[in-house]
């Protein structure tokens, strides 16, 4: 496995581990003077405040922050040192939702879902429940981490898994800067892996897609050119096919906010985002079809406010009182994050959203 | 105090507000010239750094290089297009010597 770069922001004991410093700076500065508009003022321009949920799609579930992986810009703040993990009572009460659910994808992800010791058993449960579209966001190093790892590739074939994965950069050099040394030439191996089994090759029913988010303080280039580009570089170099580039904006979050913060480079992010603020967006954003599931159960609005642990607005909490008619009807909890959400095409866990 | 402040780069839509018409039409020539055609919108961004540095815009080499990352265009593609924006302005410098051969020649030939 490739030499990691840093700790968790948890290990390290930074300000920055904590959810309500990184609001605080979210709600200060420019946006308490009044230089850029914050999140709620942006979307009452159009009438769309408070954010309301349409109907449920998407159930996502966080079964740990543990991650053999600590790359550069996580929001998640994960890592091997975090020792958040989803029990198997709590994945036996996500399954009870999942079996009932009106939401046609299911969507697992950490951390590296992977290294939850009852990972596969949950995968097998879930997979019976008959949900259109069963996700797992593998972060493509673990299939080649260790070997009780290596047969994963055939584990998500036998129970048609459909395979996310990140992808920085088709070059090595981005990559490995961003996600750690020696990350890419292990995501080609487990690419090509994956497809020998006929995950992403073209006209296969095995899902295969990436996702590209940037590597630094700008935001992602259209969605389509960079697909295109993808493919192109990594079927000339690997001989590497895959379906779909999701290309997604990183929020100022955990590390992410922390390296904007260390670099210098926060004040013209925020002003980035806003400037890219795309009123169209705003109705398609993640946390009008979805709800994420942490690892200890509770519900938030998205992945992002998991993290920076604003729990929903409703007086369902947690997956033990799940209520899905109850739970959609509640205001989504927003803040300055929110705007990596609306920035040009809009972003979320499955690309642009906007039409 | 530096004439250049980068803050003024996102005030550039500004010039618009006094004179509407040309400003408008500026802009939208602006818009048009980028978008995708015969050159791929990546490659006009490619010439736009070149030229950028030519020109030693600041705005222009700021802006156009964020637009460049955003692309997904590498660094080794990005100093290459700086070459060849350097290559044709030391050309332009060189060729010019020729002129200077010819006026020696003439006078002092
Ligand atoms: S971005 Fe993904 S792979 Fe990287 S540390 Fe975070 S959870 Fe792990
Ligand atoms: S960060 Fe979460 S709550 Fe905010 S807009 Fe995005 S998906 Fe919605």
């Amino acid at each position: 496995m490739g030499k990691l770069k840093t700790q968790s922001l948890h290990k390290r004991d930074s300000e920055l581990a904590q959810s309500n410093r990184q609001l605080e700076i979210l709600s200060n500065g420019i946006f308490q003077d009044g230089e850029l508009p914050t999140f709620a003022k942006k979307i009452k321009e159009t009438n769309q405040f408070p954010l309301r949920p349409k109907k449920l799609e998407i159930l996502q579930i966080n079964v740990g922050y543990m991650c053999n992986q600590v790359c550069e810009h996580c929001h998640v703040d994960a890592g091997p040192d975090r020792k958040e993990i989803m029990t198997w009572e709590t994945m036996e009460q996500c399954l009870e939702v999942i079996r009932n659910t009106g939401a046609h994808t299911l969507d697992l992800t950490g951390g590296a879902p992977e290294m939850n010791p009852n990972f596969r058993r949950f995968v097998e449960e879930a997979s019976k429940a008959g949900i259109k579209d069963f996700i797992v966001r593998s972060n493509l190093t673990i299939i080649r981490a260790n070997k009780k790892y290596y047969d994963l590739p055939d584990f998500f074939k036998k129970h048609n898994v459909h395979v996310v994965s990140s992808m920085p950069h088709w070059t090595r050099g981005k990559t490995d800067k961003q996600r750690g040394e020696g990350v890419f030439d292990m995501s080609i191996k487990a690419l090509q892996e994956l497809n020998e089994r006929g995950y992403g090759m073209p006209d296969s029913d095995l899902r295969l897609d990436l996702v590209y988010n940037p590597s630094g303080a700008f935001l992602p280039g259209d969605q389509a050119s960079m697909e295109k580009d993808f493919k192109k570089a990594l079927m000339e170099d690997f001989g590497i096919h895959f379906h779909n580039l999701f290309a997604i904006t990183n929020l100022p979050i955990a590390r992410f906010l922390d390296y904007l913060i260390a670099s210098e480079n926060y004040e013209d992010y925020m002003y980035q985002l806003v400037d890219a603020y795309n009123p169209a967006a705003v109705k398609n954003v993640m946390c009008t079809n979805t709800i994420s599931v942490s690892w200890d159960g509770y519900l938030f609005d998205c992945d992002f406010n998991q993290m920076l642990e604003l729990p929903v607005a409703s007086k369902v909490k947690h997956i033990s009182d799940y209520n899905e008619d109850l739970l959609n009807d509640r205001n989504i909890v927003i803040s300055q994050h929110c705007f990596g959400c609306t920035a040009g095409a809009g972003s979320s866990c499955q690309g642009a959203v906007a039409e | 105090m530096s004439y250049y402040d980068p803050k003024d780069l996102r005030k550039f839509g500004n010039i618009t507000e006094w004179s509407e018409e040309l400003g408008t039409k500026f802009f939208d020539y602006y818009g048009k010239v980028f978008e995708e055609g015969a050159l791929s919108a990546r490659e006009k961004s490619l010439i736009a750094l070149a030229v950028a540095h030519t020109e030693q815009c600041p705005y222009c080499i700021d802006a156009y290089t964020k637009d460049g990352l955003q692309r997904g265009v590498t660094k080794e593609e990005m100093m290459e297009a700086v070459h060849v924006g350097a290559a044709i302005k030391s050309g332009a410098t060189l060729v010019h010597g020729v002129m200077m051969m010819n006026k020696v020649n003439k006078l002092d030939g």
